[in-house]
């Protein structure tokens, strides 16, 4: 193809809008200087400093055990709404739980978080028991709107998979339970991989949801940014980002890499 | 003598599609039976229901006469090979065979000797530790054939088994079924769009068209003696004139007056099917005993053992095969004459 040099520049420009940003914070983060503006020269000052953040280090402890978690059940969840969509025919009221499933990627996230507040704080007044808000009304969250995530990769991975296969297993004498364990799950294990990691990066990444339902000794790491850019922005928030930027990155490339590898499991 | 599957007044629609109108059939003890059709004629539907893939909406299977109404497939002694072969991507060969067996509950030695047994039934041996996507079209094949021969079934279900084969591989493999079934002595059911793969694999063929079975029988039942006109058509070529009875065991039709033992009434309408191998050419003025008709060779097709004349009476085309060599060179544009015993004549419903 004949190459149209406007068309190279306008790529360059869409790349550098959405780039540059980071690559600067990427850099700073490297700054000597107290100053964010101010380039002085290399150093890891900030990193060392990051890493001696009692406060900082909590939240990381807390968004990953988060995202952990929430991960883990939204796979659980989301692989059963997707196999029943994909496998359970035409039942009645599917229309309304497909949607249902899809709802949390369109409703605002203010809105899913201020629902979410609410029925927490009235499940707790129902039930005094009920521990109060923490990492567990994070998780519940989380989990709530990445399973639809998950539901969909599921779906869209049972949909490309022939029946047949399932098929012959209960014509080989395996009941229905037997043939999603051994057969169906192994076969979509890279699919749940690929769902598991996005899952946990779109926790990771979560500002609004968590705000909502976090209580006083569950902050996460991008509460923790958020609210400390009120109060001026350190280079040490600059270091913690690249490296939130770095993990992104890192398993959005796995989970394209599971995702792939199941296609090519496929024939 | 009692069926192995009994298949009884079994009904399918799929939505406004009916894929089965009430089918019956009785498959025995030690049979290959072909279910022979075009695409969509409802066969392999019906493969399915046999298997408890499929649940007929009205009628009933039996399985050594125990009704499978309600049986899901993993409960019924019948295993099926899938079209696809749907080997299970991540086992080996071995514990693909393993699988089913393992369902049943064998372990240890007993389950590694049936695998090996099942294995070596079709020289598969020296495959045991490959994944199905590191064989050939023609391993895999061998490969699902040995899992379900494993699971020893009262009768095995085969859909369009030679389908996937290139056309060298098909013949061998076509050769070797029947070797298979005849050692084993279990029933094979195949399901076939190929009316020459039925022929030649099978002992009895049903023909089936739009959900119904036209005709179940011998190979040679079907090609020599058709019930109608679908099957007359479906099995190599037939001459087919359509026409009415006269009285005195002749038919008015397309050719004219044709003798044909029918006990119908004059006036009912038929249609007549005469074999091309089955007319016998005659030069010009010749007076054969029976079944005359002079005509015109319209057109010659060499095919080396036999050549195919096509000659024509009136507005009609008349279809000769002849033995190359077996009488003197006609050519085209050649006055004959046409014979045939009256015993060629097949009298079928129009």
């Amino acid at each position: 193809m004949k190459r149209i040099p406007w068309l190279t520049v306008a790529l360059g420009a869409g790349i550098a809008f959405l780039y540059l940003p980071l690559a600067a914070v990427i850099v700073y983060s490297f700054n000597a200087s107290r100053l964010v503006t101010v380039w002085t020269g290399f150093s890891t000052v900030w990193y060392s400093e990051l890493m001696g953040d009692r406060q900082i280090m909590a939240a990381a402890a807390t968004s990953l055990t988060v995202g952990v978690l929430s991960a883990t059940l939204a796979v659980i969840v989301g692989t059963a709404a997707g196999y029943a969509l994909s496998r359970f025919g035409a039942f009645r009221g599917r229309w309304l739980f497909s949607t249902a499933v899809v709802a949390p990627m369109v409703v605002p996230e203010v809105i899913t978080g201020l629902s979410l507040l609410l029925l927490f704080v009235a499940a707790q007044e129902m039930l005094p028991f009920l521990p109060g808000r923490g990492i567990a009304t994070i998780v519940l969250a989380h989990a709530s709107f990445t399973m639809a995530t998950v539901a969909l990769i599921i779906q869209a991975r049972l949909a490309g998979m022939e029946r047949d296969v399932e098929e012959a297993a209960s014509d080989l004498g395996a009941r229905p339970f037997t043939v999603f364990t051994r057969i169906t799950l192994p076969m979509i294990a890279p699919a749940l991989g690929a769902g598991w990691l996005l899952a946990f990066v779109l926790s990771l990444d979560d500002l609004v949801i968590a705000s909502f339902v976090a209580g006083p000794q569950s902050t996460t790491l991008p509460m923790v940014v958020y609210s400390s850019i009120r109060l001026g922005v350190s280079p040490k928030i600059n270091a913690l980002a690249a490296l939130l930027v770095a993990a992104t990155a890192v398993l959005l490339g796995l989970a394209a890499l599971a995702a792939r590898r199941g296609a090519s499991l496929q024939r | 003598m009692t069926p192995v599957i009994r298949i009884d007044g079994v009904t399918k629609r799929f939505g406004d599609v009916v894929a089965l109108d009430g089918v019956s059939l009785d498959i025995f003890e030690n049979e290959f039976l072909a279910l022979l059709g075009p695409s969509g004629c409802g066969k392999t539907t019906l493969l399915r229901a046999v298997a408890g893939l499929e649940t007929p909406d009205t009628g009933h299977i039996f399985i050594d006469n125990r009704s499978q109404d309600g049986l899901a497939p993993y409960e019924r002694p019948v295993n099926m090979m899938f079209q696809s072969y749907a080997l299970f991507p991540h086992m080996t060969v071995a514990g693909n065979v393993a699988f089913g067996l393992k369902q049943d509950g064998l372990r240890g030695a007993e389950l590694a000797e049936r695998v090996r047994e099942a294995l070596a039934r079709v020289e598969m041996e020296s495959f045991a530790d490959r994944k199905p996507q590191h064989l050939s079209g023609g391993q895999k094949q061998r490969a699902a054939l040995a899992r379900c021969l494993a699971k020893r079934p009262r009768a095995l279900l085969l859909d369009e088994p030679l389908a996937a084969l290139d056309k060298h591989l098909r013949e061998r493999t076509q050769l070797e079924l029947m070797t298979l079934r005849e050692r084993l002595g279990i029933t094979f059911v195949v399901v076939t769009h190929d009316q020459d793969e039925a022929m030649g694999m099978a002992s009895r063929v049903a023909v089936m068209e739009k959900g119904r079975l036209l005709q179940v029988g011998s190979p040679r039942d079907l090609y020599e003696r058709p019930d109608n006109r679908a099957v007359a058509g479906f099995f190599g070529h037939m001459n087919l004139w359509d026409g009415t009875v006269s009285t005195g065991d002749t038919v008015t039709c397309a050719v004219g007056a044709v003798s044909a033992a029918t006990s119908l009434p004059a006036g009912t309408p038929v249609a007549l099917a005469v074999r091309p191998e089955q007319i016998v050419l005659h030069a010009a003025g010749a007076t054969p005993d029976s079944g005359q008709l002079a005509g015109t060779i319209a057109d010659v097709v060499y095919g080396g053992t036999v050549s195919t004349y096509f000659v024509a009476h009136g507005a009609t085309r008349i279809r000769v095969v002849r033995q190359n060599g077996a009488g003197p060179a006609l050519e085209r544009g050649q006055a004959v004459v046409l014979s045939w015993p009256v015993s060629a004549v097949r009298v079928l419903p129009s």
